[in-house]
């Protein structure tokens, strides 16, 4: 220790920036060691979970929405899925590729936005994407520009990017005609082109070394990259229906944080993109393949600074995709499949960009809701990043305060944690407790 | 509307406005409509001082701002004091969205027993720390200018900055989406497919997304106001309802919740669903 003579050392940061959500650290040190992570949210509680009982099944997709404004799709994939597993509901064809289609616009919008705007200037040394844009405009004019394409995409497909109004459950308020699809296709060719530029990019910066081992969890479906089905599978080799994931996954609670911390039988584990790559990597499209490979980083993806190339790699998975539903789309006969409202309860897991995204609800013969559970990406991934921390931080000690404190916000931010309902306020504490002293 | 001074030209960085953007309970949906404007997002960060957006930058500063942006609803006692510590360092501060203008969704639980509510979200409701309800900005400080919508549209988001930033007062539209409906050649939702549409008194500004979408309208802008009576004219919410009622056959409850959604808490729709509140209550024995 640099300083021996004092017994705790804190260091504060006012507030951890581009990521969507308010946090505190706390760390513990002793005797020059690690002792104790704790990495606090202060998310004002929105008891979404609570509200959503005694609405009607249908209002779930506009109010679910509200959840997060960054991946709304998702929060309404997972919710319409539920409810179509308790009225016997099956999305196949035309609508089901264009939920698809709709996640594809989320993704790359979604991971647009952190790989140029929130975690590359990390990696080059700028306080934001608009400060890069000083130096590196033709870059950062790029990034803007695909992700406008996924935002078009959603557009098109929901009225609007944020909080999209079409999804319902059973289907859409209307699916597009083959001409307005085909008229996107020219800018999902060109962002196409230049989501390949993007994997090429991220893979030369420079990563910190970090391997803490990580339990990955994903969808794995059968032939397809996973967006909204697929068994919930592990590194570690589980491989369960989507439903059965309370059977496995538990949420507790800690003191010092608003966002429940979930397990897998009992253990932490990693979900998003990376997790997703290494449990899907064989059913990624082609140039999204080539693309991987040729970054030179071999498989299984170990260090969390290389989420940045997964995401990456998934933009353009996604549009290689929409290129391809695109192609293949014909107008399905009615935008949404009969059903009958029935009772009961009903689970579905999807692949928020952040990762899994599960939610319950139970909906009375009215088609009312009784019961709602969410368990959203960031509570998977809380203790996780607490981990990553505790591996990382004694490569730090040595540092000044704020370079310390900055170090750690990289790692946190290789997560994009959106703990959306925040203040965006970080203070990290390292205590120092020394037996010599 | 005169303008008080003549627009900033771009090259006058030294001048340039400070801009802050503050979150409180929200989803950062309409922090996300200001990144969205992508084309124009590197020409507002030339002409505006972005001095604090911790959702898209590290360099923060305390201020003051020329003007400030805020998303979100006031739900923790914290939040109480921050707000206040945002208004003395504003010069104009400005709402964006539904939580910040209305209360938002989580406003919900102002017909509700938070407490209840952290018992069924949370195993140890004691750690948490939250209001018993959830309020617009302007129940506890001075607002000079509201942006409505669930998200906020990011055009009207710029036309607003603009007009700030050339001392013009800034005027949206106020009148209901029915109006910009019937002026694009919409087939109704609510004569042809009987859907309860809250367009009638909903303010427009959306770009009518739902019914072109072949949906109803869930009043995520907020009510309108009554343009021949002028502003603050409040939407005839009565009527509305009743129509859902009498003509497209719901019950009570269903007209309850058709007002208490996104913008429930907000006064003209508030007072409609209390209304159908009591009728319910009165016909339960």
């Amino acid at each position: 220790m640099s300083e021996p003579q004092r017994q705790t050392r804190t260091i504060k940061i006012d507030t951890i920036a581009r990521v969507e959500g308010e946090g505190a650290l706390r760390v513990t040190v002793k005797n020059g060691l690690v002792d104790d992570v704790e990495l606090r949210i202060f998310e004002p509680p929105r008891f979404f979970e609570a509200f959503l009982q005694g609405r009607h099944y249908e209002e779930l997709p506009d109010i679910v929405a509200r959840i997060c404004g960054i991946c709304p799709v998702a929060y309404q994939m997972s919710a319409v899925h539920a409810v179509e597993s308790i009225f016997g509901v099956q999305v196949t064809g035309a609508l089901r590729d264009l939920r698809r289609l709709l996640y594809c616009g989320e993704w790359v919008e979604s991971h647009a936005l952190h790989v140029y705007m929130l975690q590359a200037p990390d990696f080059l040394g700028y306080e934001s994407g608009i400060a890069m844009a000083k130096d590196h405009a033709h870059v950062v004019t790029r990034g803007l520009r695909i992700k406008k394409a996924g935002n078009a995409l959603m557009a098109l497909l929901g009225g609007r990017s944020v909080h999209p109004v079409s999804v319902r459950v059973g289907g859409f308020s209307r699916a597009p005609t083959r001409r307005e699809l085909n008229g996107l296709t020219d800018e999902l060719l060109w962002a196409r082109d230049a989501a390949v530029e993007t994997v090429r990019w991220v893979a030369g910066f420079h990563f910190p070394d970090l391997d803490p081992g990580y339990t990955c969890v994903a969808l794995q479906p059968r032939d397809e990259y996973p967006f909204n089905h697929g068994l919930l599978a592990s590194s570690d080799g589980l491989k369960i229906p989507g439903d059965e994931f309370e059977l496995h996954f538990s949420e507790t609670q800690v003191a010092y944080s608003t966002a429940l911390h979930c397990t897998l039988h009992g253990k932490r584990y990693f979900v998003g993109p990376l997790a997703r790559i290494n449990l899907n990597a064989d059913r990624l499209t082609p140039l999204a393949r080539a693309a991987l490979d040729g970054t030179g980083v071999s498989l299984p993806l170990r260090n969390p600074f290389h989420s940045i190339i997964a995401r990456s790699v998934e933009i353009l998975f996604a549009l290689e995709e929409s290129l391809r539903l695109i192609a293949q789309y014909e107008p399905p006969p009615a935008p949404v499949e009969d059903y009958q409202v029935r009772p009961g309860v009903g689970m579905a897991c999807t692949e928020a960009p952040r990762g899994i995204l599960y939610h319950r609800y139970r909906v009375d013969a009215d088609g009312i809701v009784r019961e709602a559970k969410i368990v959203p990406p960031t509570s998977q991934n809380q203790g996780r990043i607490e981990e990553d921390l505790r591996v990382f931080l004694p490569h730090v000690l040595d540092l000044p305060d704020q370079a310390a404190a900055l170090a750690c916000e990289r790692v946190i931010r290789c997560y994009d944690p959106c703990i959306s309902c925040s203040t965006h306020f970080l203070n990290l504490e390292i205590h120092r407790e020394d037996d010599a002293s | 509307m005169p303008a008080t001074g003549p627009p900033r030209a771009p090259h006058e960085r030294m001048n340039r406005p400070k801009l802050g953007v503050f979150k409180f309970a929200s989803c950062d949906g309409c922090q996300l409509s200001i990144l969205n404007l992508e084309d124009d997002l590197l020409a507002v960060s030339e002409t505006l001082d972005i001095a604090y957006f911790p959702e898209a930058s590290s360099d923060m500063r305390e201020g003051p701002y020329d003007i400030a942006l805020v998303e979100g609803s006031i739900t923790t006692p914290e939040d109480l004091h921050r707000i206040v510590s945002v208004r003395e360092r504003a010069k104009v501060l400005m709402t964006i969205g539904a939580c910040a203008t209305a209360g938002g969704i989580q406003a919900l639980r102002n017909w509700s027993d938070v407490e209840a509510f952290k018992q069924a979200v949370y195993p140890s409701p004691q750690y948490i720390q939250s209001l018993s309800t959830s309020t617009p900005i302007s129940e506890h400080v001075r607002v000079d200018f509201e942006l409505w919508g669930c998200p906020i549209e990011k055009t009207q988001l710029m036309r607003v900055l603009i007009d700030l930033f050339a001392g013009v007062q800034p005027k949206l539209p106020t009148h209901s989406l029915c109006l910009d409906c019937k002026r694009r050649g919409m087939v109704c939702v609510l004569v042809t497919k009987g859907e309860p549409c809250m367009g009638p008194v909903t303010r427009t500004g959306c770009g009518v997304i739902c019914p072109s979408l072949g949906r109803d309208c869930y009043g995520c802008f907020g009510p309108s106001e009554g343009a021949p009576q002028g502003e603050a004219f409040p939407p005839n919410t009565s009527s509305l309802a009743t129509q859902f009622h009498h003509g497209l056959q719901l019950i009570p409850a269903e007209v309850l919740r058709r007002f208490r959604g996104i913008n429930g808490y907000v006064a003209p729709f508030r007072k409609e669903s209390q209304t159908w509140e009591s009728r319910i209550e009165e016909t339960t024995p």
